[in-house]
């Protein structure tokens, strides 16, 4: 499969990401994907929550109070309380910093490992590459919340080893997309120039190649975090992610709150809420980058829509720059 | 195509040998649990029990590539999955009574989510940047966003406050009563489907935009045919073909979101069973889900690449 896709992307040119291009990409962003632009602001709400949650939380997400347990809406607590009396907006708001500080870690621990798996199965080939194919493969075919439950089971709950689960599922999938990247770029004049001089392998691979699928590899990280948090909350849902008093949105939807749902509603209906509007922002965001990003996806002489629009011309530069990796497995 | 055949089942052979070593390594990193369990289980019974009993009749006391090899063998030579440890019944019986759940939950899941993905995809692709295009998307991306887990907790939680209505818990045959089979299993297979629903609609945008700026949907236009009978006719075919090979992603997908939905409306399919199994660490019958799972996938990948072949007339395999 990987074969087809690498053999289309071929002949693509990569140029690496440059200042001005990110400037002109969010420019590009307001003026024309409305719908983009609102995930953007959503993931910055989330960014922002999850970094000032000390301070825009009215209590603790622990504060136990018995007394106030199961309360509806009211003005001291503006998403009421869970069984035991904590606030609920308070625990959401923690639950924003933890989902972000496990969807940032597992994404980042994700790409470094696609990326070393993708960059040198894609640059050296032959045999390793078939070796290594095969076991992605063979990685693959396990559903990626039976691989989770299992490993979890093997290793134990904790927010450290989620992550380093999550970062190493996702991690060896996304491999193929980065070596699809690697295959395409290795093929350009520059590398076999770097490499005819004598440039070192390694040279070759941190200062020729890496810089060139910078772009697939933002994208990717677009494309997986969203993934990772879901996949998190699904984690803690089953009672084997980070465990209990820790806020995670999933978590408040399962174990013994469960009982209590049918008492207070809302304990079911916020964690889920804030999980599904995190998810939709960060992917219309992802999508309206690889909209505005990929140059396949774009106006051009076999146009469907052959309105141009104002403000195209301007940043045609940034055509060439990035394009999005289509028919991901995940 | 003969080749590429050949290619492509020699190419499973590695596949499925290191599927195996996963499957069988995975979970019996941390041996030694399970005996403590039962031992601690079995203090109240007669028979003495220790260690070295129970390691030799569960055949743990050998090496892990002994077990390894053991394992493989009886699979090849006798389609032996091994024993429950706990029920002590044969794991291949204990996967077969969960299937039929499992299969006829993706099914129903598989048939919402095209129903509803399709139309909207192509409708949103041929209307791009518009009100509709951002409201199908919007649709799609949610499907994609909300947690099955809650949407499955929300359709139990609200019809009961509102209406006293609750799933059914109890498992109808199909053969003995279909529609009451069919209305146990439909609210799980919106659940299940509504996430694949979006996947597909994002997939059948995306490939609908790519087709729509072809050559030949120019010439299309430029002979003066209608809308209608481009799209349908000249686009919507060429685009389906790449959404049919992402049926063959949607197994793995679809079996991982089984484990929670099967869960929450109480459905004893093979999902339900991996987490029994994990609960109970019952190594045998994690591996053998794990096998059977996997095995399947790589199965339906296969029959989608070569049927590609087929679909697609441009596509010839060298």
């Amino acid at each position: 499969m990987a074969n087809h896709s690498a053999s289309i992307d071929a002949g693509h040119v990569y140029a690496p990401v440059r200042r001005r291009s990110v400037v002109d990409f969010f420019i590009r962003l307001f003026k024309q994907k409305h719908l983009g632009a609102i995930g953007g602001i959503i993931c910055l709400i989330l960014l922002l929550t999850g970094i000032f949650a000390g301070y825009l939380a009215p209590y603790g997400y622990n504060d136990i109070n018995p007394i106030h347990a199961l309360k509806p809406p009211s003005s001291q607590h503006l998403l009421g309380t869970d069984n035991l009396g904590r606030d609920m907006l308070s625990r959401i708001i923690y639950g924003a910093r933890l989902s972000m500080i496990v969807g940032f870690s597992a994404t980042a621990l994700s790409i470094v490992i696609s990326t070393i798996i993708g960059i040198t199965t894609g640059f050296f080939g032959g045999k390793y590459d078939m070796i290594m194919q095969r076991l992605v493969d063979a990685w693959m075919c396990f559903p990626a919340l039976v691989v989770l439950i299992v490993a979890v089971s093997v290793i134990g709950p904790g927010m450290w080893q989620i992550i380093s689960i999550l970062g190493l599922r996702y991690g060896i999938t996304g491999s193929r997309i980065i070596r699809g990247a690697t295959l395409s770029v290795k093929e350009n004049m520059y590398v076999r120039a770097a490499n005819a001089i004598g440039a070192s392998t390694l040279r070759l691979l941190v200062r020729h190649i890496l810089p060139n699928i910078m772009a697939p590899i933002i994208i990717l990280f677009t494309t997986r975090i969203a993934t990772i948090i879901l996949a998190e909350a699904s984690l803690s849902f089953l009672g084997l992610g980070i465990p209990p008093p820790a806020p995670s949105w999933g978590g408040m939807l399962s174990g013994t709150g469960r009982e209590y749902m049918l008492i207070a509603p809302m304990m079911a209906l916020i964690p889920g809420l804030a999980l599904t509007i995190v998810v939709y922002g960060i992917n219309v965001f992802g999508d309206a980058m690889r909209d505005l990003l990929d140059p396949r996806l774009r106006g051009g002489s076999g146009s469907y829509s052959l309105k141009r629009k104002k403000g195209d011309e301007r940043s045609s530069n940034i055509r060439s720059l990035f394009f999005g990796e289509k028919g991901e497995r995940s | 195509m003969r080749n590429y055949l050949i290619k492509r089942l020699l190419a499973l052979i590695p596949t499925i040998f290191f599927a195996t070593l996963i499957a069988f390594v995975a979970i019996r990193v941390i041996p030694g649990d399970i005996i403590d369990q039962m031992i601690s289980q079995q203090e109240f019974s007669d028979q003495e029990v220790t260690r070295q009993t129970i390691e030799k009749a569960l055949g743990l006391d050998v090496p892990i590539h002994v077990q390894y090899f053991r394992w493989i063998k009886n699979i090849f030579l006798h389609g032996d999955l091994g024993r429950s440890l706990w029920k002590n019944t044969k794991v291949t019986d204990e996967v077969m009574a969960r299937l039929p759940v499992t299969f006829e939950l993706s099914i129903v899941a598989l048939i919402f989510s095209l129903l509803l993905a399709i139309p909207i995809g192509v409708y949103s692709a041929i209307r791009q940047d518009t009100l509709g295009d951002n409201i199908g998307r919007t649709i799609s991306i949610l499907g994609i966003g909300v947690p099955n887990f809650w949407l499955g907790t929300i359709v139990i939680i609200y019809p009961s406050i509102w209406w006293g209505w609750g799933p059914q818990l109890e498992l109808i045959p199909f053969w003995e009563n279909p529609i009451g089979n069919l209305k146990l299993f439909i609210v799980p297979g919106i659940v299940l489907g509504f996430a694949l629903s979006g996947i597909t609609m994002r997939m059948m945008r995306a490939m609908m935009l790519e087709v729509l700026r072809q050559d030949y949907i120019r010439t299309a236009w430029a002979k003066g045919l209608k809308e209608k009978v481009v799209i349908l006719r000249h686009a919507i075919k060429n685009a389906l073909i790449p959404v049919i090979t992402l049926i063959g992603l949607y197994i793995p997908v679809l079996i991982g979101g089984t484990v929670i939905v099967e869960q929450i409306f109480v459905l004893p399919g093979m999902g339900l069973l991996v987490f029994e199994a994990i609960n109970d660490r019952d190594y045998p019958i994690i591996t053998g889900l794990m096998l059977v799972i996997g095995v399947m996938v790589l199965m339906v990948n296969l029959v989608i690449d070569i049927s590609y072949g087929f679909l697609d007339p441009k596509i010839r395999y060298k």
